[in-house]
């Protein structure tokens, strides 16, 4: 057997392989959006909270920093019945990639927060904000401004950690290409059409993510003189970002 | 007219009830004990200028006063509140964070760094406090907020972004944000300090304007001009202690302290 364009065009739109794409999109979503809520909660227990929430926020940044993601989605999904929480499989895939997430975007989201200035603080304090107001209004949209680039590298890899979801069975775009693998065993071309997959939705991501951060940079000066296109040649030149 | 002319300033202001009242004031960081026992009464429209060497305790005690910092003793009234503090059958318990929040917005305070907000634009800067604090309709607060702007000369900023202005631009808008609130007092921390000479008059020219308006000012600033042009007193602090308070004719002629002599002799001499 050898290497097979055709087989490689029929797969790239094959209906399994194209579904499973979807899904790999919106569980990434889905799990950031969730990861990132655990994230600033995280970090607010962290940083404000009393000695126990700080506690509670710290034990869990470091169970799910320190433990592989894979261990954590089979615990979930095969391990937890045995003590009677059974969860669907897209329930343990959403639930264990949030929590993993979530654990890495409390550290991004501290750093976020404590790089505001300290006069911000003082002048919202100043014109009578509450400690709420001041989070909402004031320092999370400016911490923001260094968070964004950083949760768009988690994003990144988030769509590729997504991948090992297949082990629990979760029909993403790893598991469409073991099941397409296994009908005629073109493997080599299931795969790479998995992995050109990937490159797309990566790539999509990348466009998007450069006008989300030129957004927040709009307000803080020459930053936003540079093109989205400039920014992009910088940051390839800065090598791949994300991890997985 | 400008910060230098004194008569005009001072002309036809009189001074009203007591409205800041510290008493007996204590603050330490740690084993740095920076505020010692510091009582003032302040009325309403008086205009008092606190001066005083590096590290002698200015900044906290107007930090104090608006409860940015928590005092170790004494009491400070302010626009009719007790701050940060609330009396209980007699005794005196620590306010919450959302009712300290309340009294706060009585008081403005302007900073040294102008600390305005750098991801909104101008005109969102001031009304940020009166339409998501005060809670008051968007367009009222935007006419406000133009009417500030231009009487601190800055009608056609309202869309920049902070960073696109000059330190004294800067320092108006910080001005016309606080004012937005329309607080009762106005406290300055150093509001020229870190401005280029060719700046400060500017700023120096909008106080002297609002103090002739009215408005109860305390101003931490080594700008002699203004003391001398705005200032109904003018208290020097050393040490954590005030150890000089006068009108500020008899403030520069014949201060009583030695320690004021040394400031003034440094001051007009550097
Ligand atoms: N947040 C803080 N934590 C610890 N020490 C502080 C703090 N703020 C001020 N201090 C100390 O308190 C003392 C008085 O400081 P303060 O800023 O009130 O002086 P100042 O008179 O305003 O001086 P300057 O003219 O330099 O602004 C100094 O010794 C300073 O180091
Ligand atoms: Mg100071």
């Amino acid at each position: 057997m050898n290497w097979s364009w055709e087989f490689f065009f029929t797969y790239m739109t094959n209906g399994l392989m194209v579904r499973g794409a979807w899904t790999t999109v919106w569980l990434s979503v889905v799990s950031m959006i969730l990861g990132l809520g655990l994230g600033v909660l995280a970090a607010m227990m962290k940083m404000y909270g009393n000695r126990a929430l700080r506690y509670i926020a710290e034990f869990y940044i470091w169970l799910f920093r320190g433990t592989p993601i894979l261990i954590q989605l089979v615990i979930i999904y095969t391990g937890l019945p045995q003590i009677g929480i059974r969860l669907t499989v897209i329930e343990s895939a959403i639930l264990g990639l949030a929590l993993n997430e979530g654990a890495y975007l409390a550290e991004i989201i501290r750093s976020g927060i404590m790089s505001v200035d300290k006069g911000q603080t003082d002048a919202s304090r100043a014109i009578g904000m509450t400690w709420r107001q001041r989070m909402w209004l004031v320092i999370l949209p400016q911490a923001a401004r260094t968070i964004i680039p950083p949760l768009g590298n988690q994003f990144n890899g988030m769509l590729k950690t997504t991948s090992l979801a297949s082990v629990i069975s979760m029909e993403e775009l790893m598991r469409s290409a073991q099941m397409l693998a296994q009908v005629e065993f073109r493997v080599l071309e299931a795969y790479t059409v998995a992995a050109v997959w990937y490159l797309a939705l990566v790539s999509i991501w990348g466009m998007i993510q450069v006008r989300i951060e030129a957004h927040y940079e709009k307000p803080f000066g020459p930053a936003a003189a540079v093109s989205p296109d400039a920014k992009k040649q910088i940051e390839k030149a800065a090598g791949p970002a994300g991890t997985a | 007219m400008t910060a230098q002319d004194p008569q005009i300033a001072r002309a036809g202001r009189s001074l009203g009830e007591p409205i800041v009242l510290i008493e007996g004031v204590e603050k330490t960081f740690g084993d740095n004990h920076v505020l010692k026992n510091v009582s003032l009464t302040v009325r309403q429209g008086e205009v008092v200028v606190i001066c005083g060497r590096s590290g002698s305790g200015k900044s906290t005690l107007l930090r104090c006063i608006d409860h940015l910092e928590t005092i170790d003793g004494g009491t400070i009234r302010a626009a009719g509140h007790l701050m940060g503090m609330r009396e209980k059958n007699g005794k005196r318990v620590p306010l919450k964070d959302s009712e300290v929040a309340k009294q706060q917005r009585d008081l403005g305070m302007v900073f040294q760094s102008f600390n305005l907000f750098p991801h909104i634009s101008v005109i969102d800067n001031i009304t940020l406090g009166p339409v998501r604090i005060q809670k008051r309709p968007k367009s009222e607060a935007r006419d406000e907020a133009r009417a500030l702007l231009a009487r601190v000369g800055l009608p056609d900023k309202e869309n920049a972004y902070p960073r696109q202005l000059s330190g004294g631009q800067q320092q108006r808008v910080a001005i016309a944000r606080a004012l937005a609130m329309k607080p009762k007092v106005m406290l300055f921390d150093e509001p020229t300090s870190a401005l280029d000479p060719e700046m400060i008059s500017e700023v120096l020219d909008v106080m002297v304007d609002l103090s002739r308006q009215g408005m109860t000012m305390i101003v931490v600033t080594h700008e002699m001009g203004f003391a001398r042009a705005a200032a109904d007193r003018v208290i020097l602090m050393h040490d954590g202690s005030i150890v000089e308070e006068a009108d500020p004719e008899t403030f520069f002629t014949a201060p009583k302290s030695e320690h004021t002599r040394l400031f003034l002799s440094k001051i007009l001499h550097h």
